[in-house]
C-alpha cells in the first residue's frame, strides 16, 4: 500500500483548516470547529485550528470561541491570496511538523482544489463531502459518511493506516456553534518556509461573492426548471418573507440565476425553516440540499413528481397560477398579524 | 513552441436516472444500466477540442476502466479526438481517489509530451472533485480547479483561465504544463461528426493499456494502494414529511397553505 509520510503512532489531535477570505473565516470553517468539538467531547484529543493568510491571526480567536483548544497561524505576505502550490507548501511543513490524526476541511471550492493536492502530497486518504463525520468507538478511526451514487445510499469510508485521516464536508451540514467569547486557547504563531518561485500561478483578478448566502437563509423560495426563466414572482415572495431565492440546477445552467443560489448536490446545503419550492421535480441532486429543512412546501404541475414525497405540503397546480393568490394571502396574514 | 498537445480524462458513469440499488446487499446494480460519458468530462472534452481547432495542436483523450469503455472512447474520436487511450487491468479496480489519480497520471506519463490536462470538475457518481488535484499533484505541474473559461496565451506557455469561486470568482494564469478541471455547463459539447464516426469505429487510433504498460507500482494500485476502505453501506433516511396534499382553486391552495405556514409568517 501507499504509505503515507507518517504513520498512525506518532499521530494525534484533531485540526480544522480555517479558511479565510479576504480576512474573513468562511462559516464551514467554524461549522467545522463546532462539529469536531463534538467529536472530542470525553475523549483527550486536543482540537486545533489551522489559519494561512497575510495579517489574520486576528480571526484565531473567532475559531477559539467555537470550540478550538489551540490555533496554528502561518503569516505570510505570500499567502494574502489563496493560490494551490502556496497553501500547499505551506500547510504540509505543518502537518510534517504536527502530524494531526484527522485533518477536515470544508468543501469549498478552494478548500476542495486544496484538499485534493494535500491528500496526494501526503500520500493519504481523503473522503470528499461528507455529510456526517463521527468517531468509530473503539478504534477512535474517523468515520465520514458520504452519500453516494445519486441514489440515495449512504457510505461509511475511513483510512485506516495513512495519516491524517482527511475529509472535507459540505458547508451547512453542521450547524456553526454559537460562540463562547470567554473560552481561553493557544494562539501559536509558526514559521512559513515560501518564496516567490514556490507558486507557479498568478492570481490576475479576484472577485468575491454578492454576499448571497443560501445556507444560512431561514425562508427559501426555490424554483427550478418550471419558472421557464421568470423569477419575478419568486423575488417577491421571498422578499415579503425576508428569505433568500434559491434554484436548482437547471436555471444556473440556464443563466437565470447565479451560481450561488443553487442548492443541492453540486451547490449548496440549505437548512432553512421553511422551503417553498416551485417548479422543481425534486431529483435526488437536489434534494439532499433541501432535506434538512424543517418545513417544506412543493408546487409542481406534475403530480407525480418525486418532490412531493418530500414535502409537507403539496400543491399539484402551475406555480404561475399559485403564487399570486398566495402573496395576496400571505399580505392579508401579515396585515392581519399587525404587519412588519 | 511545438504543436499543443491536449490531454482530455474522461471517466464512464452510469446514468444517474438508472441507478438502482439492491435493497438487500446495499451494492448498486450495474447490470443493464446504461452508462455515458460523465457530462462535465464532456465539457473538459469540448474544451480541448475547441482549444485545438483555435491553436492547432492534437488531442488525446485518456480514461479508466474495463474494456467496454472502448465503446465511449469511439465517440470520443469520432466528436474530434486524435487518439486514444484506455487504461484497463482487473488490478485497477476498487481504486480511491489516490490510486485512481496516480494511474491516471502514469498513464498520461507513458502517452507523454503534454501541454494542458483537461477534466471535468467532478464526476456525477463519485462527485469527489479530488481526482484532477491528484493528477497535478503526481506530474508535479500547475492546476487550476472550476475553469469556466480558459484561454492558451499564444508563444507565452501560458494559461489563462477563470475560475468559479463561492459566488465570486477569480482569474488566474498558470504555466503549462497543467492540470485545469472544468466546470460543468461551461460549454455545449459538440455531437459527434458523422463522417469520423465510420474512422473511430474501424481504424481510430485507440490503445489500451495494462498495468505493466505504464510502469505503476503494483502497491499503489487499485484496492490495495487505496488507504481509505468503505466500512458499511445504508440507505438515506427520507425525513418523514406531512405530504398532506391541498385542494381546490389556486385561491383556495394559497389560503389553505397561509393556515398552515402561520409560525413562519
Amino acid at each position: 500500500m501507499t504509505k503515507s509520510l507518517y504513520g498512525a503512532q506518532e499521530a494525534s489531535a484533531i485540526w480544522v483548516y480555517l479558511e479565510q477570505n479576504q480576512g474573513r473565516l468562511t462559516g464551514v470553517s467554524l461549522e467545522l470547529v463546532g462539529k469536531a468539538r463534538e467529536l472530542t467531547d470525553g475523549r483527550s484529543i486536543p482540537l486545533v485550528g489551522v489559519l494561512l493568510g497575510d495579517q489574520v491571526s486576528g480571526l484565531a480567536q473567532e475559531a477559539i470561541a467555537a470550540g478550538a483548544d489551540e490555533v496554528r497561524v502561518a503569516d505570510h505576505p505570500l499567502l494574502r491570496q489563496y493560490t494551490t502550490d502556496g497553501y500547499t507548501k505551506a500547510f504540509t511543513e505543518l502537518i510534517l511538523a504536527g502530524k494531526p490524526d484527522i485533518l477536515l476541511l470544508g468543501a469549498t471550492p478552494n478548500g476542495r482544489d486544496l484538499a485534493g493536492r494535500l491528500a496526494v502530497r501526503l500520500r493519504t486518504g481523503l473522503t470528499a463531502d461528507c455529510t456526517d463525520l463521527r468517531l468509530e468507538e473503539d478504534t477512535g478511526l474517523l468515520v465520514g459518511e458520504v452519500t453516494g451514487f445519486g441514489g440515495g445510499i449512504l457510505a461509511y469510508i475511513k483510512c485506516p493506516d495513512n495519516r491524517p485521516q482527511m475529509a472535507t464536508v459540505r458547508p451547512g451540514v453542521f450547524a456553526v456553534p454559537a460562540p463562547d467569547g470567554a473560552r481561553q486557547g493557544k494562539v501559536v504563531s509558526v514559521p512559513v518556509n515560501l518564496a516567490k518561485e514556490d507558486i507557479k500561478v498568478q492570481v490576475l483578478e479576484h472577485v468575491d461573492g454578492q454576499g448571497v448566502d443560501i445556507t444560512r437563509a431561514q425562508v427559501l423560495v426555490a424554483a427550478g426548471r418550471g419558472c421557464q426563466g421568470d423569477l419575478a414572482l419568486i423575488n417577491e415572495l421571498a422578499s415579503l418573507l425576508d428569505g433568500e431565492v434559491g434554484v436548482s440546477r437547471v436555471p444556473v445552467d440556464e443563466g437565470w440565476a447565479s451560481r450561488d443560489r443553487m442548492i443541492g448536490q453540486t451547490g449548496y446545503v440549505t437548512r432553512p425553516k421553511l422551503a417553498i419550492v416551485c417548479g422543481i421535480s425534486g431529483a435526488f441532486q437536489f434534494s439532499v440540499g433541501i432535506e434538512k429543512a424543517e418545513t417544506i412546501v412543493a408546487i409542481n404541475t406534475d403530480a407525480e413528481a418525486p418532490i412531493f414525497e418530500q414535502a409537507d405540503y403539496c400543491i399539484v397546480d402551475d406555480m404561475f397560477d399559485v403564487l399570486p393568490p398566495l402573496i395576496e394571502a400571505v399580505k392579508r396574514a401579515r396585515g392581519g398579524n399587525g404587519g412588519r | 513552441m511545438r504543436p499543443l498537445h491536449i490531454i482530455a480524462c474522461v471517466k464512464v458513469v452510469p446514468k444517474p436516472e438508472e441507478i438502482r440499488v439492491d435493497s438487500e446487499t446495499w451494492t448498486i446494480q450495474r447490470d443493464g444500466v446504461r452508462s455515458e460519458i460523465n457530462p462535465p468530462d464532456m465539457n473538459a472534452l469540448e474544451m480541448a477540442l475547441a482549444l485545438k481547432e483555435q491553436h492547432g495542436g492534437r488531442v488525446t483523450v485518456v480514461a479508466m476502466g474495463p474494456p467496454t469503455f472502448v465503446l465511449y472512447l469511439r465517440l470520443a474520436l469520432a466528436m474530434g479526438a486524435d487518439e486514444a487511450y484506455l487504461l484497463s487491468d482487473r488490478a485497477f479496480a476498487g481504486a480511491d481517489t489516490l490510486a485512481t489519480s496516480y494511474t491516471l497520471a502514469q498513464g498520461i506519463r507513458k502517452i507523454g509530451d503534454y501541454d494542458l490536462i483537461l477534466c471535468g470538475e467532478e464526476s456525477s457518481d463519485g462527485a469527489t472533485a479530488q481526482v484532477p488535484p491528484g493528477i497535478a499533484e503526481w506530474l508535479n505541474t500547475a492546476q487550476i480547479t472550476y475553469a469556466e473559461d480558459l484561454e492558451v496565451l499564444p508563444g507565452s506557455g501560458m494559461v489563462k483561465a477563470r475560475r468559479e469561486l463561492t459566488g465570486g470568482y477569480e482569474v488566474i494564469q498558470a504555466p503549462l504544463p497543467c492540470v485545469a478541471s472544468v466546470k460543468a455547463g461551461a460549454n455545449e459539447p459538440r455531437f459527434m461528426d458523422m463522417e469520423r464516426k465510420a474512422w473511430a469505429e474501424a481504424e481510430g487510433p485507440l490503445t489500451v493499456w495494462t498495468a505493466t504498460d505504464i510502469d505503476v507500482d503494483p502497491e499503489m494500485i487499485g484496492l490495495p494502494g487505496s488507504p481509505t476502505i468503505v466500512d458499511g453501506v445504508a440507505q438515506a433516511e427520507a425525513s418523514e414529511r406531512k405530504r398532506e396534499f391541498l385542494a381546490g382553486t389556486p385561491e383556495e391552495q394559497a389560503q389553505a397553505l397561509v393556515e398552515r405556514l402561520r409560525a413562519y409568517l
